[in-house]
């Protein structure tokens, strides 16, 4: 399973990419790390590079491609450039630095950004394993599946996964456990069991979805983040706010429901009214451009539902 | 049944199927941005149905509850960043966002307008940009760089960029007015549209003249429903004379004395050197190479345009006849273009303070200010032009699409047409033998690709000897004045319109019109006489401040 949180099979991916016939072909780790909360990308690159760069190599040569490109986040840039141009050696590895914001880690958009162009995603299909970069069948892999593949190549993989566990979290920080696990148990071994009221964000800062206690007997199987929220004191109209700054600023403003409809959402927070909300989260569900409008409102239903809903319910 | 590679919009459409579209455009990539044109699909995703292909056993509908539902939100979001102001846009009364307003029971101000504050741009005296009406489609910025200008951009860093005139000095708008034709929301028009258009017909104590440009006699018909394709120009005269025009003059006779002279100057430069020629009656063409070419200047041929020369000889000869004062003469053109708005304000052709033309009203405008006024243009008994310019030669006509001005240059040289050979989709060539000498003309329209024949030149001077450029694609009749909407097929429809009236014509070469014979035995007397009326000058253009107009949060 890929590591970017959207589950998809990394064996089919690299066969989609091995079966195109193409001049060229290309490899691009995503190490564009967007979402709120996520740390594990910048952890692993900072201890762990060598794995990912031999990972990165195992698909140049798997793919025979042409190059590879590290798509760098901007504020890790400082952080782990020489470190990683000390691991790629005289390897045919570039690392670019990514534009824009959030959107700018959607691995069309990253395509049109190492392309030269601007941060924004383009219609699918073709998939990038069929026309990625400069029109050549491209594997895009974020930088925890490339590190699990090293660690194959290097016959030291133990099925682990990174967590990021930020928030109210009692326990700070990235968590190497085994994968598979469910939620609570990586709570329970990270120290970070609540002794106060908390639900949980899984999955990302912004576009997770709002988990409660009594939902924790399950594996994660997003992007691995966990948000942990003390409930007392909680203002859920700030912390909406939050959220939505955050996709407002990353947006691409290419499609009406995502640019359009999250701009409304804002206005309904900071009226502290949400009605009419349904609507917009379902032209966002159903209608967005690409999958950051979506998940976005599907993150926002799962909040209004769990958490907005009751609170107002205690508090009337 | 549906073919490989097909849409989901092309079968619908093919088929009759009904389904609504707002950012798509024929001419321009597919952005699939505004999602009206969502469809089901396999009975559980809403897809774009614009940008969707079909597949084999795909159960597609286009009208169930969540396709309304969807459609009926996303245009919400769209009027909520609409500023609307129907009665003076030029998509009032064929306008799609009120029409799928009404079919999916729309509340258009269900939001507080979010552009409401969002300033309007005019660009030189021929177009105008109001930002509050831009639903972000882009087909503006797309046409803008095809048209090889790309002085529409992208502003803004993060959330709510927006379409903006450039700033840079080095890049500046020349008017084509392709912007108007491929914006669904009408938030680009040309200056005056329509608040100016009435005003000229109010002045009681004027002679109202009116000069109609041969592109628009095969679209303006589509301001009253019909097709596109059909000759007008009859029952356009007549509706302009019960309108209050005192006389109406036939533009192509202008394009006859243009082809004279621009024949005269092509031959002379053969001879003499300073080839090659390039054309000049597209305005927005001249301003192209005055901004961002300026070391070809020296080539553009000094004729004027058609409007400019018939527009003296009206002012000073038909006048005199006529027994007016000049300066109670108020000469309107109707043209199919933007950037003639602009062409008339320049100070070369002014003359002891008259000037040519008074007026460009496009076709658009025309249309607008004759429904205004009842006047229904279907039906009406064919006019005549008036004496003593009455009749244009078929060469005079055909300048109306791409080609034309050549073809009539050409003709009226050597006696025959040329075959031209299409190279590209704006560019055909031709080469001739004239006099032991091997001439090579290209015809060239959208700017795009006038920039790659010019970059071609300056490679190699010698590549063409006559080149004919018009800025919009397909010439006039694409023009950015026409009716919306305009694209590429509609734009061919209107060539055969045009083509219909050229071949009404009596006569074909421009030297063979007894109007022209008789302008040069009465008045084009003396070559200073031709100078001073048919021939003009060019100069380096700087930047046109932008001058933006602030409006208050309502």
């Amino acid at each position: 399973m890929g590591r970017s949180g959207s589950n998809f099979p990394v064996h089919l991916k690299w066969e989609s990419v091995k079966k195109e016939k193409a001049e060229k072909k290309y490899v691009v780790c995503n190490a564009a790390e967007g979402e709120l909360g996520a740390f594990k990308d910048l952890f692993i690159l900072k201890n762990h590079s060598r794995y990912v760069i031999e990972g990165i190599r195992v698909a140049i040569d798997y793919l025979s491609a042409e190059k590879g490109y590290i798509y760098l986040k901007k504020e890790y840039f400082e952080e782990v450039h020489d470190l990683l141009k000390e691991e790629i050696g005289n390897d045919e590895i570039e690392i670019v630095k990514k534009k824009g914001g959030y959107i700018g880690g959607e691995e069309t958009a990253l395509i049109k950004v190492i392309e030269g162009g601007v941060p924004e995603p383009q219609k699918k299909p073709p998939f990038p394993t069929q026309k990625g970069l400069w029109g050549y069948p491209t594997l895009v892999n974020n930088v925890e599946s490339f590190y699990c593949v090293g660690k194959i190549k290097r016959e030291e993989y133990e099925k682990e996964r990174f967590y990021s566990i930020f928030g109210d979290a009692p326990n700070k920080g990235v968590h190497k456990l085994q994968g598979g696990i469910t939620i609570r148990e990586i709570l329970e071994s990270t120290g970070n069991v609540p002794d106060f009221e908390y639900f949980l964000k899984i999955g990302g800062g912004a576009c997770g979805i709002i988990m409660l206690p009594e939902e924790l007997d399950v594996p994660l199987r997003r992007l691995g983040v966990i948000m942990i929220y003390k409930k007392e004191g909680l203002d859920c109209y700030a912390l909406m706010k939050k959220w939505v700054d955050f996709l407002l600023e990353g947006n691409c403003d290419k499609c009406t429901p995502c640019r359009e409809g999250l701009y409304r959402i804002m206005e309904m927070i900071e009226k502290r009214d949400m009605e009419g909300v349904e609507d917009m989260l379902f032209a966002m569900e159903k209608t967005s451009f690409c999958p950051l409008g979506t998940s976005a409102a599907t993150s926002l239903r799962s909040f209004l539902e769990k958490v907005l809903k009751n609170d107002h319910e205690n508090k009337n | 049944m549906a073919k490989e590679g097909e849409t989901i919009l092309d079968v619908s459409k093919r088929n009759g199927i009904h389904i609504p579209t707002l950012c798509y455009h024929s001419d321009v990539t597919i952005k699939a941005s505004c999602r009206v044109c969502v469809v089901e699909v396999n009975r559980e995703e809403l897809l774009p149905s614009c940008s969707t292909k079909v597949q084999n056993g795909m159960v597609v509908e286009t009208d169930t509850s969540s396709v309304r539902r969807a459609r009926k939100i996303n245009l919400e979001l769209l009027f909520s960043q609409h500023q609307e102001e129907c009665h003076d846009c030029i998509w009032n009364l064929n306008c799609k966002m009120l029409d799928f307003a009404k079919e999916y029971k729309v509340k258009i101000n269900k939001f507080k307008d979010r552009k409401d504050h969002y300033p309007a741009y005019r660009f030189g005296c021929s177009l105008e940009f109001d930002s509050s009406k831009c639903i972000d489609c882009r087909n503006c910025i797309e046409i803008c760089k095809e048209q090889g200008v790309g002085f529409l951009e992208m502003r803004g860093k993060s959330h709510l960029r927006e379409v903006f005139p450039s700033e840079r000095k080095d890049k500046d708008c020349v008017h084509c007015g392709q912007c108007i034709n491929h914006c669904p929301a009408g938030a680009f028009e040309a200056v005056g549209e329509f608040e100016r258009t009435e005003k000229p017909l109010k002045k009681e104590e004027i002679t109202l003249i009116f000069q109609i440009a041969p592109a628009v006699r095969a679209a303006i018909g589509e301001e009253f429903g019909l097709p596109a394709g059909f000759n007008l120009m009859g029952e356009l005269v007549s509706s302009l004379r019960q309108l209050g025009g005192d006389n109406i003059f036939d533009v192509p006779v202008g394009a006859d004395i243009t082809t004279m002279e621009e024949s005269k100057e092509f031959l002379k430069r053969t001879e003499e050197g300073g080839l090659p020629l390039l054309t000049s009656c597209c305005p927005s063409w001249v301003r192209f190479v005055e901004f961002y070419y300026p070391e070809f200047i020296p080539h553009l041929t000094t004729v004027r345009s058609p409007h400019i020369i018939l527009g003296k000889l009206i002012k000073e000869y038909f006048s005199t006849k006529k027994g007016v004062d000049p300066q109670e003469l108020f000469l309107i053109s109707i043209m199919p273009c933007v950037a003639k708005k602009h062409e008339i304000e320049r100070e070369e052709l002014a003359e002891n303070g008259v000037r040519p033309v008074d007026y460009v009203m496009t076709t658009r405008e025309t249309g607008r200010l004759l429904k205004k006024n009842n006047i229904k243009l279907k039906g009406m008994e064919k006019g005549r032009t008036d004496d003593p310019f009455g009749e244009a030669s078929f060469s005079g006509v055909s300048y109306g699409a791409s080609g034309g001005v050549m073809q009539s240059a050409i003709f009226n040289i050597i006696g025959e047409r040329v075959q031209f050979k299409k190279v590209s989709s704006g560019l055909a060539e031709a080469s001739i033998s004239y006099k032991g000498r091997n001439l090579r003309l290209a015809v060239v329209h959208g700017l795009k690709n006038a920039r790659n024949a010019l970059e071609g030149l300056k490679k190699d001077p010698k590549r063409y000897d006559y080149v004919e450029v018009m800025a919009c694609p397909g010439g006039c009749i694409g023009g950015g004045g026409q009716p919306v909407p305009t694209s590429e097929s509609m734009t061919k429809e209107r060539r055969a319109g045009l083509r219909k009236a050229s071949e009404d014509k009596e006569v074909l070469k421009a030297k063979d019109n007894p109007v022209v014979k008789k302008v040069y035995e009465e008045i084009l007397t003396t070559e200073k006489e031709i100078s001073r009326i048919c021939h003009t000058r060019y100069h380096e253009a700087s930047k046109t401040p932008l001058y933006k107009n602030k409006r208050n949060n309502k």
